[in-house]
């Protein structure tokens, strides 16, 4: 037998060659692939993300506008599953099998190792009998997050809601991950920066059974959540509350702004909707149905719907062609229910005549204005009418309308204000005249103004001459201040010395008796300023337009009252604001006549 | 008692201190795997570690008394003992308990015995004795097959269990074989047709032929040094090829590239061998037969791999080969194995502090898996410690079997290292993604009573053995 024994070398020989094969494949393993290192520690090791409580939204006097709930996403790492009970995951969660898998498909297509959502929001309760079984279904978790909740069903448009971001923000900013929630409207997003605070991040060491057993190195790689800041509007919860319920059975809009700050105390859109059906998982179907509403009630009338601003904007021609000195506040025009020229007339209904500036704005007076915006385009200082069209269009554009104005409102609109290139194309150049556009002095035609760019007409006539740019926003928390394009003065194009005649006007439109357009806006120890508009509709009766301010000397509110198919602006725009002016300046009504007549259509006398 | 003390002095301490030295650290290791932040305060006896305490007290007692055995016991009681063995497989068929899918497990009481580890140990004596016997001639055909039968039938036993783990390791006995004069060629054959194996499995069969067909005409070239044979046969494959995929392609049959290859060669070995006997040339003779057998190989390792065996086997082979990735299910363990010794860097995370195998990530890791502690708590210096005393342990019993005058006992040293080898190069082999996943434990230091007892009983045979080596003459 030992003639064989140089074998021994052999098997000795290939024993060391597996053990040096082993030490170095454990070398490469070990030492080289670090790879399996970071595997190792991604298998033990889940990154929690903290999220922060989204910034509450108060009233201008500390009222509490939106707040936030908890709510549970659950969440799966398809990489930690196993098998699990799914008639009892079925049971608690209420959905069939075949739905767990297919979510489960959904994950897995998603990422296999990082976890998704596997089902969004469920409620405490389930949350509840589910965290005492979390340990039966290894690879689920559950993430908290908080949704947005409303104390009242309250200015939804001005306040905005809160949905899951979209592909194209998130490829814009990696800030936001799938099924992160962003502000989609109203301050919700314009804030959205300050309002999401900064997620938080902290990483903890799980076991297969994903149960958490403890910080991962004490915590160093963790990163701690900043809570979003809290934001005081500008806002007045008790005068958005009885502005909607005046409005409601209408469609228009309110808008009122403290004139001396620009400041936004209320807007209002009717239709609107219950800033609670766009909480939650309930948020998508709603909004189809929202969407698919005829009378739109996702569309913010007082920023976007452009209207004609009807009679109102006799005010702002008044104002140019004082101006421009080609009238005076004691010229007069005379009036025949109507003005005639050759064939054409603009009608006019049954007043006094002649009529001065001042007059003419009380009884607002088509034939004036006619002849006012007549002496405007052919003003002898300009070689044709586009030259003195133009100057018209450069004042008309300081007041801030055919142009944004720059609030932090999101779906802020322009308004249409024609320019003379417009006219060239209808009628050729050189071939219009202040006949051809007439009815621009009496505020129809081929004009559009948003409601919130009259309220801001209102604004800058109570301040006679300037206006701050209309903002949501009064404090943002732990900031120093707002936005300074907020805190600027803007003049417009005319000296103020000017608006003391039109604000006389518009006094005598609401409290100067007979002839008096506005009249039921009249109150009882507040001197409220005011003019009517009534603009033409073809498709139906014509819009009832009101613009205010009050008291008329050092006003605190400013506002626009549009009603569609509200008839005459006394009508409706009319008593609406003086309702809303008292309501702000007085917080009580001392008219329930009033609120009854706005709210059920029966005239008081 | 002068025999005694003699022993005493004659007993091999290096080896004795390398079984404490993996008994101890396998325990600790065995601890560590189990060990849990809420067992801090207490030591219980009835967690792994615990009981495999126990053991160990159990195995160096089992040692002590193997070791009072006189020495002629084991020699003249070797086939009583594998018959034992034989009987108690059977038996455990029979009346065993399933555990894991196979009946491999005797309860008695409280305790589970399993008999598959103690038949390692009888046919190794078995073995021995049988080799180291007046009958036996290694170029008798009749010793060849008895010899075969008795590694083998204990195999196919413990196979049936089923338990293809421990069965595999009784392949292992052809080191011994080897050892004891059979040819090298044998040696290396085995060697080769592992390679044929996973080769077969990689790689598209068409491609194999052509590699072997290049192979055999290369051997060919080298062997004969006459260029004529090379291109003669060339031509012939190639007519005979070319001639069969015509008609292939004329009469549509639609046959596999594979097999026309195949046929093409059968038609041509009538030739070559004519050619070869006429013109007496062996070498010719010799590469078609291996061409033929390696064909053969190849052919019935593909039929075995895809018609007869079972899809979880099929799936572990080819993650092993890489073939399929499948880290959530078969190949999880694996994975998981991979990336807890992985992560233990240079220098291991430190005792306790494994957080794979702290958090139960891998799998078994206390039996099979036990390996993946190591690597992880005590990093690649750990790695490189313990594969070094498994190494240096065979080693040292590669000198104790060569030392021995017996035949006998020289034979069963090397049993007691083609069994401890096996065991080692499979079970760290699987746990670092080199080997399939057979469920095989490592010696000494898989948590387990029957296993830690065979192999401590294999050890402190051979011990026994050489301690007397002086005095047996036989």
């Amino acid at each position: 037998m030992n003639t064989f024994a140089g074998r021994k070398y052999i098997v000795a020989g290939i024993i060391i060659l597996v053990g040096l094969i082993f030490v170095i494949r454990l070398f490469s393993l070990q030492v080289l692939d670090s790879s399996y290192k970071f595997s190792a520690d991604s298998n033990s090791r889940r990154t929690k993300i903290l999220y922060p409580a989204r910034g509450l939204i108060y009233d201008r006097n500390g009222e509490i506008l939106v707040y936030n709930e908890a709510a549970y996403d659950l969440m799966v790492n398809p990489l930690q599953l196993r098998s699990f009970d799914t008639l009892d995951f079925c049971e608690i969660l209420n959905i069939t099998p075949a739905d767990v898998i297919n979510r489960i498909g959904q994950a897995r297509d998603y990422s296999l190792y990082r976890p998704s959502i596997f089902m969004k929001q469920i409620s405490s309760a389930t949350y509840a009998v589910l965290q005492e079984k979390m340990y039966k279904f290894p690879g689920f978790f559950v993430q908290p997050r908080t949704l947005r909740n409303y104390p009242k069903n309250l200015a939804a448009h001005f306040l905005g809601y809160v949905g899951e971001v979209d592909e194209k923000t998130i490829e814009q900013d990696p800030y936001y991950q799938p099924g992160d929630y962003i502000g989609i409207s109203g301050i919700e997003k314009s804030y959205e920066h300050v309002l999401r605070g900064k997620k938080g991040r902290k990483i903890v060491l799980v076991d297969v059974y994903n149960r958490e057993m403890g910080s991962y190195q004490g915590g160093w790689y963790d990163e701690p959540l900043v809570v979003g800041k809290d934001i005081i509007s500008t806002l007045d919860a008790g005068l958005q509350e009885y502005g909607e319920h005046l409005m409601q059975k209408f469609m228009g809009s309110i808008v009122a702004i403290e004139p001396s700050t620009g400041e936004i105390l209320s807007m209002v859109t009717m239709p609107n909707y219950n800033p609670a059906l766009l909480v939650g998982r309930a948020r998508g179907d709603n909004y189809k149905i929202l969407s698919e509403d005829t009378l739109k009630p996702l569309f913010n009338r007082a920023l976007m719907a452009q209207y004609p601003p009807g009679s109102t904007f006799k005010v702002v021609n008044g104002l140019i062609a004082l101006q421009e000195g080609v009238i005076k506040p004691s010229t007069e025009f005379d009036c025949y229910m109507g003005y005639f020229f050759e064939n054409i007339t603009v009608g006019c209904h049954m007043h006094e005549s002649p009529l001065d500036f001042v007059r003419a704005i009380q009884n607002s007076c088509n034939s004036y204005f006619v002849n006012v915006y007549r002496r405007i385009l052919t003003d002898p200082k300009f070689s044709n009418t586009e030259e003195a069209f133009n100057n018209w269009c450069d004042h008309i554009i300081s007041f801030g309308f055919g142009q944004l104005l720059g609030t932090d409102m999101i779906n802020e609109l322009k308004g249409i204000i024609p320019n003379s290139g417009y006219y060239d194309g209808i009628y050729g150049k050189d071939h219009w005249n202040f006949l051809t556009i007439r009815s621009l002095a009496i505020g129809q035609g081929e004009l559009g103004i948003t409601p919130l760019q009259m309220a801001n007409l209102a604004a800058i006539i109570a301040n006679r001459g300037y206006f701050y740019v209309p903002h949501m926003v009064k404090e943002i928390r732990d900031e120093e201040s707002i936005n300074e394009n907020f805190l600027e003065r803007h003049y417009v194009s005319i000296d103020s010395t000017h608006f003391e005649q039109v604000v006389n006007g518009m006094d005598l439109a609401v409290n100067g008796g007979g002839g008096s357009t506005a009249w039921r806006a009249r109150m009882q120890d507040i001197i409220v300023c005011g003019k009517t508009g009534t603009a033409e509709n073809p498709h139906g009766e014509d819009h009832s337009i009101f613009i205010a301010f009050a008291p008329k000397d050092r006003p605190k509110i400013a506002i626009s009252v549009y009603v569609e198919n509200g008839g005459f602006g006394n009508i409706w725009g009319a008593p609406i604001a003086s309702l809303m002016i008292e309501k702000y300046l007085n917080d009580t009504i001392s008219r329930p006549y009033l609120d009854e007549y706005v709210l059920n259509g029966i005239r008081p006398e | 008692m002068k025999r005694r003390t003699n022993l005493i002095k004659s007993i091999d301490w290096i080896t004795v201190l390398l079984f404490l030295l993996l008994v101890l650290i396998g325990w600790l290791n065995i601890f560590a795997a189990v060990y849990n932040e809420q067992q801090l305060q207490n030591f219980d006896l009835s967690q792994q570690y615990g009981k495999q305490l126990i053991w160990i007290v159990a195995a160096i007692l089992l040692a002590i008394i193997v070791f009072m055995i006189d020495e002629k016991f084991f020699f003249f009681f070797s086939y009583p003992i594998y018959i034992v063995a034989i009987i108690s497989l059977l038996l455990v068929l029979i009346i065993g308990k399933e555990i894991h899918g196979s009946k491999s497990w005797f309860v008695i009481g409280s305790f589970n015995l399993q008999p598959s580890e103690f038949a390692k140990v009888a046919t190794s004596l078995a073995l021995a004795k049988f080799i180291s016997s007046y009958n036996f001639r290694i170029d008798k055909l009749r010793s060849i097959l008895t010899l075969f039968l008795i590694a083998v039938l204990p195999a196919i036993l413990i196979a049936i269990q089923p338990d293809l783990g421990s069965a595999i390791v009784f392949f292992s006995f052809i080191l011994v074989v080897y050892r004891a004069g059979f040819s090298e060629i044998l040696l290396l054959i085995a060697i080769i047709f592992i390679g044929l194996f996973f080769l077969t499995l990689v790689v598209d069969k068409l491609f194999i032929l052509s590699g072997l067909t290049f192979i055999a005409l290369l051997a060919l070239w080298i062997a004969e040094r006459k260029i004529r044979y090379v291109l003669g046969a060339m031509i012939i494959l190639a007519i005979f090829t070319g001639t069969l995929f015509g008609l292939n392609r004329m009469l549509e049959i639609g046959a596999n590239y594979y097999f026309i290859v195949v046929a093409g060669l059968l038609i041509s070995f009538p030739i070559y061998l004519i050619y070869a006997i006429r013109k007496k040339i062996r070498n010719i003779l010799v590469v078609i037969g291996c061409l033929f057998i390696s064909m053969l190989f190849s052919f019935s390792v593909d039929y075995v791999y895809h018609d007869v065996l079972k899809q979880h086997q099929q799936q572990r082979l080819n993650i092993l080969l890489g073939l399929e990735s499948d880290p959530l299910g078969h190949g999880y363990n694996v994975n998981q194995s991979k990336i807890a010794i992985g992560s233990g860097g240079f220098s291991g995370k430190g005792f306790l502090n494994g957080t794979q195998t702290k958090f139960d990530f891998v799998p078994e890791q206390s039996t099979d898996f036990i390996f993946c502690t190591v690597g992880e708590e005590w990093g690649f210096i750990g790695t490189s410690v313990v594969i070094g005393l498994f190494v240096f342990l065979l080693v040292r019993l590669i000198i104790i079997a060569e030392r021995q005058r017996s035949d006998f006992s020289r034979i069963y040293g090397y049993g007691v290292i083609a069994v401890l080898f096996t065991h080692f190069t499979i079970n760290i082999g699987m746990t670092i993604g080199l080997l399939p996943v057979i469920g095989i434990p490592l010696p000494f230091f898989s948590y387990g009573g029957s296993s830690l007892w065979a192999f401590t009983i294999l050890l402190f045979i051979m011990l026994r053995l050489d301690a007397s080596r002086m005095e047996l003459l036989k």
